[in-house]
């Protein structure tokens, strides 16, 4: 009999892995978003093939969803599992290894007989052999299961078998205590109107929960408590999705139409997918010929007084160069977001990198400063995306905004913001005609004039040649060449004066600072709790701003003995440290493709500690 | 933007606001083209048609890409935009979709808008947004100084194909046929009355417009179209096309174009076996013939077509964005973006 009272636990890491025609993704949402209704704090890390339907039941073809659930503050997605639901034996190959020795795995019987054991390349059964002996194994014939649930229904053998991941679901609902509502919902308003599927799924998710609570099949029952998140109202997102409702909430901040002009790439599209949703807000999405298209699409309706934005990956950012110039020299406002991707070329296009970092900041001809802002977690990509136009319209520049595809695809909780808490957008139209020269500039911010086709006695003419400072007519003259490179340099490292000082995570000064960016915050974060937990001077740095970066930077790094700058590339944030700040800093690389484990900076962070206690 | 755009005070104090002439169209720029090149007479007609199209001069927008054409815009005195290589058509898609009351134009040379900018020149076309495209074509490239274009007839002796070039030319009436144009014409730098009338066709017409303009270039390439433009030759090269007119040409008006199947061919009528009746006459509306008398284009024993070859109505882009736009606004009300936020699963912790 399994205990009545669900055993307590702080925090908890699943894995649901399948073939990628399984609907994992789909499952790992729903556990999410109930989890998330319950008021734990999480982070979910989807990890799918590239391929859409690589070959069944091959290792090629496994697709992951892990998420990280707790009562206690969760930065990452889990290191390790403590649970993994293998619906076929390339499930079990590809995943085993990121499964806490002694955790559990609960395995899809039917997907181990011998035609799967081939596909995924083993040769005698990991659950006959004695190979699985540190774990806690679960076999459930779940396609069984289902077709017997589904029985009286008379539906197709393939319907039957899109329902089982449900029944997974179902069992992992009843193992932690988690209500089926949520989904429930979920499934009469997906398939309302397709009510064999609707049924076939409830029956199949209820039949999981029906067979754990009978079959005792599992001795213990958990139970994961709310965790302590600050007051106020929450929804689960994922970057892109919150890169999407930052541009919406720019362009409602500044009273101005949104026009997207983008081209989909894996792991950007889901921004143009979102955005395309939202008609009745008046959104503009263009889904252009290519990446070249995107964004001179963008320009031009920038020029026509829109906020005009784009969205890719790396190989997209690469294309778009030449016309990032053009927008650093007609000086539009335009929000670029590169979602990056595993490189280089086509690279690993549903894997996670951070190698843009220098594409973004010097990747163009010419002297062409652009603002570059980082988001460091899924739901931060709002509020980077958000000030990313602040910026691209209170200084008339393009700005790189940095997210990636751990970031886009990954959620957490989003303490949804109040708009008037946002800072106010405010573009600076120009309407009258007396002493307009598109090229003065604003005494503080150096932006130039906002002057859009169709206001009466403001006609002019702007282009990528170099202009001539204040009438903006072409001129090559040496002088004024020098000049207008000054000024747009100065008016990107002006920003400065605009953003916030960088904030320390830990101590001011000691023994070592962690410097990262982007995605690998949690990761980071993590890592120096435990060792400021074990009393080690460790401190956090975590950089928002890349280009131009906050003027206190360089005071913070000097207050600590040794810098460490995890990255997941060769080292390119680390490029800049040193270039800019003449320190030695350590770098630390992962480039696999996956996020850091938050174990394997702590690692790092010891062997720095080790050393320089020699 | 609308909004916005109606909230700008008007400036104008007489009586006929945003009244203009073709001086206050000329900038303070100095025209720099080649003494000779048929730049300057492009430009004088647009300048010459654009105050009777009754649009305001600031709601007229020129944009560029790269070439000498690509000057165009800085001698334009309305709102102008030089792109950079290629990209004049997608940057103009911005701007319209942006904005869609104003007047939009691209000037494109050959080079810019068929080698490295073909792509967006295809998908504007068959987008059909409400642009009006003025392909000067002169068969060189010229801003590079001298080196042949996807249009250089095969063959073609230029610094970079000494031994002649290798690739068969682009037609760009049936290039831009092909990619499902609404409006596809072709006229001539030499011939200002002709130009006149297309440019003010393709103003006048709603969807992407397509002018291929024989334009002369008088350094590198010159008298590439002096067959289609002289004075004593060109009655006999070239057949221009009106609607529900037959295809008449001759100095005597005494040749005409007959289709054998659907292969045109010359026929006389001096002899008295044809007469006017037998010859083919244009139909503007008809997409099928449009293909046929653009593919008279290369072939030398046929007078060269020059006209409207097809011009037909399909809704545009911008107004298929704008009908969804209100659709989707009358359906579900205008969109609140705190709504939006809070939409979804939400809970809320005290």
């Amino acid at each position: 009999m399994a205990e009545k009272t669900p055993q307590l636990l702080d925090e908890v890491t699943i894995r649901f892995a399948g073939d990628s025609g399984d609907g994992m993704q789909l499952t790992g949402t729903q556990f999410t978003n109930t989890a998330a209704f319950l008021g734990n704090d999480l982070s979910t890390f989807p990890d799918y093939p590239a391929e859409i339907r690589a070959p069944q039941g091959t290792t090629n073809g496994v697709s992951g969803f892990q998420i990280h659930f707790g009562s206690v503050e969760i930065n990452t997605p889990g290191d390790f599992c403590d649970v993994l639901v293998a619906m076929n034996a390339a499930a079990l190959k590809v995943n085993l290894h990121g499964l806490l020795k002694g955790g559990s795995i609960i395995v899809n019987l039917d997907g181990f007989n011998d035609k799967n054991l081939k596909l995924a390349g083993y040769t005698a059964n990991p659950l006959r052999d004695g190979s699985l002996s540190n774990y806690q194994v679960f076999e459930v014939d779940i396609t069984k299961l289902t077709t017997i649930a589904l029985q009286e229904m008379n539906l197709s053998s393939k319907l039957v078998d899109r329902s089982k991941n449900f029944f997974a679901l179902g069992m992992m609902y009843w193992m932690y205590n988690l209500p089926l509502e949520t989904t429930l919902h979920w499934i009469n308003e997906k398939f309302g109107n397709k009510p064999d599927i609707r049924d076939a799924n409830t029956r199949v998710l209820k039949a999981g929960w029906n067979y754990s609570e009978t079959t005792e099949i599992f001795k213990v029952r958990y139970h994961v408590a709310p965790a302590k998140l600050a007051p106020g109202r929450y929804r689960n997102i994922t970057g892109n999705q919150a890169a999407a409702w930052g541009l919406m909430t720019a362009a409602k901040k500044a009273k101005l139409d949104l026009f997207l002009g983008s081209y989909p790439i894996t792991p950007a599209s889901e921004i143009l997918h979102e955005l395309s949703l939202h008609k009745n807000f008046g959104v503009k999405t263009f889904q252009a010929e290519d990446e070249i298209a995107g964004i001179t699409s963008a320009i031009g309706a920038s020029f026509a007084g829109a906020l005009g934005s784009t969205t890719t990956s790396g190989p997209g950012l690469a294309l778009k160069t030449e016309a990032l110039g053009l927008a650093v020299m007609v000086e539009l406002p335009l929000v670029v977001v590169d979602v990056q991707r595993g490189g280089p070329s086509t690279g690993l296009p549903t894997k996670t990198e951070q190698a843009d970092l220098l594409q973004a900041v010097y990747g163009r001809n010419g002297e062409a400063p652009i603002p570059v802002i980082a988001a460091a977690t899924p739901s931060d990509c709002f509020n980077a995306v958000f000030e990313s136009a602040r910026i691209a319209i209170k200084y008339m520049t393009p700005v790189i905004c940095l997210s990636d595809g751990y970031l886009g695809n990954g959620s957490e909780p989003w303490l949804i913001p109040k708009l008037e808490n946002l800072p106010d957008i405010a573009p600076a139209f120009r309407t009258n005609p007396e002493g307009f020269l598109p090229y003065s500039r604003d005494e503080v911010t150096l932006a130039r004039p906002w002057a859009i086709p169709g206001t009466p006695g403001l006609e002019h003419r702007i282009g990528g040649l170099e202009k001539k400072n204040l009438d903006g007519n072409i001129d090559y003259s040496p002088k004024n060449h020098d000049l207008m490179t000054h000024l747009r340099a100065n008016k990107i490292a002006g920003i400065v004066n605009d953003i916030p000082l960088a904030e320390i995570e830990g101590d001011q000064s000691g023994d070592v600072l962690v410097v990262g960016w982007g995605s690998t915050y949690g990761a980071i974060r993590t890592a120096v709790q435990r060792h400021r937990l074990k009393g080690h001077s460790v401190s956090h740095l975590h950089l928002r701003y890349i280009h131009p970066m906050q003027k206190n930077v360089g005071e913070l790094l000097s207050q600590f003995k040794t810098i460490l700058v995890p990255e997941l590339n060769l080292g390119q944030l680390i490029k800049i440290l040193r270039s800019t700040y003449l320190i030695p800093a350590i770098g630390y690389n992962k480039i696999m493709g996956l996020p850091f484990q938050s174990e394997e900076i702590e690692n790092k962070i010891d062997e720095i500690l080790q050393g320089n206690k020699q | 933007m609308s909004a916005l755009i109606t909230d700008i005070p008007v400036q104008s104090t007489s009586s006929t606001p945003f009244k203009f002439s073709s001086k206050d169209l000329q900038s303070d720029q100095e025209v720099r083209w080649c003494p000779g090149c048929g730049d300057y007479s492009i430009l004088a007609q647009a300048q010459r048609i654009m105050p009777d199209l009754g649009i305001p001069k600031h709601k007229i927008v020129f944009v560029s890409g790269i070439g000498c054409s690509s000057r165009f815009p800085y001698y334009m005195n309305t709102y102008g935009f030089h792109g950079i290589h290629g990209r004049a058509t997608s940057i103009a898609s911005g701007v319209k979709l942006a904005q869609p009351d104003l007047s939009v134009w691209v000037v494109t040379g050959d080079g810019d808008g068929m080698s490295i900018g073909g792509n967006h020149l295809i998908h504007l076309l068959r987008r059909n947004i409400d642009v009006n495209i003025l392909l000067f074509n002169n068969q060189i490239y010229g801003l590079t100084k001298g080196q042949y274009s996807p249009t250089s007839e095969k063959g073609k002796v230029t610094k970079s194909t000494p031994h002649g070039s290798l690739d068969y030319p682009f037609n760009p009436i049936s290039l831009a046929l092909g990619a499902s144009a609404t409006f596809a014409a072709r006229t001539l730098d030499r011939d200002q009355k002709h130009l006149q009338s297309i440019l003010k066709r393709a103003a006048e017409h709603v969807g992407t417009s397509f002018i291929e303009i024989y334009q002369n270039c008088s350094v590198f390439n010159d008298g590439a179209f002096f067959q289609f433009t002289d004075k004593e030759v060109k009655d006999d090269t070239v057949v221009f096309l009106e609607h529900g007119k037959p295809l008449l040409f001759g100095k005597e008006k005494d040749k005409g174009i007959r289709l054998n199947g659907f292969t045109p061919e010359i026929i006389s009528l001096k002899d008295g076996k044809f007469s006017v009746n037998d010859l083919l006459v244009h139909n503007e509306k008809d997409t099928t013939l449009s293909f046929i008398l653009a593919d008279m284009t290369y072939h030398s024993n046929l007078p060269r077509p020059v006209g409207v070859f097809l011009s037909i109505e399909r809704p545009t882009y911008e107004a298929e964005m704008q009908r969804q736009i209100e659709f989707y606004k009358e359906k579900q009300g205008e969109g609140i973006i705190e709504e939006l936020l809070n939409s979804g699963d939400t809970w809320t912790i005290q």
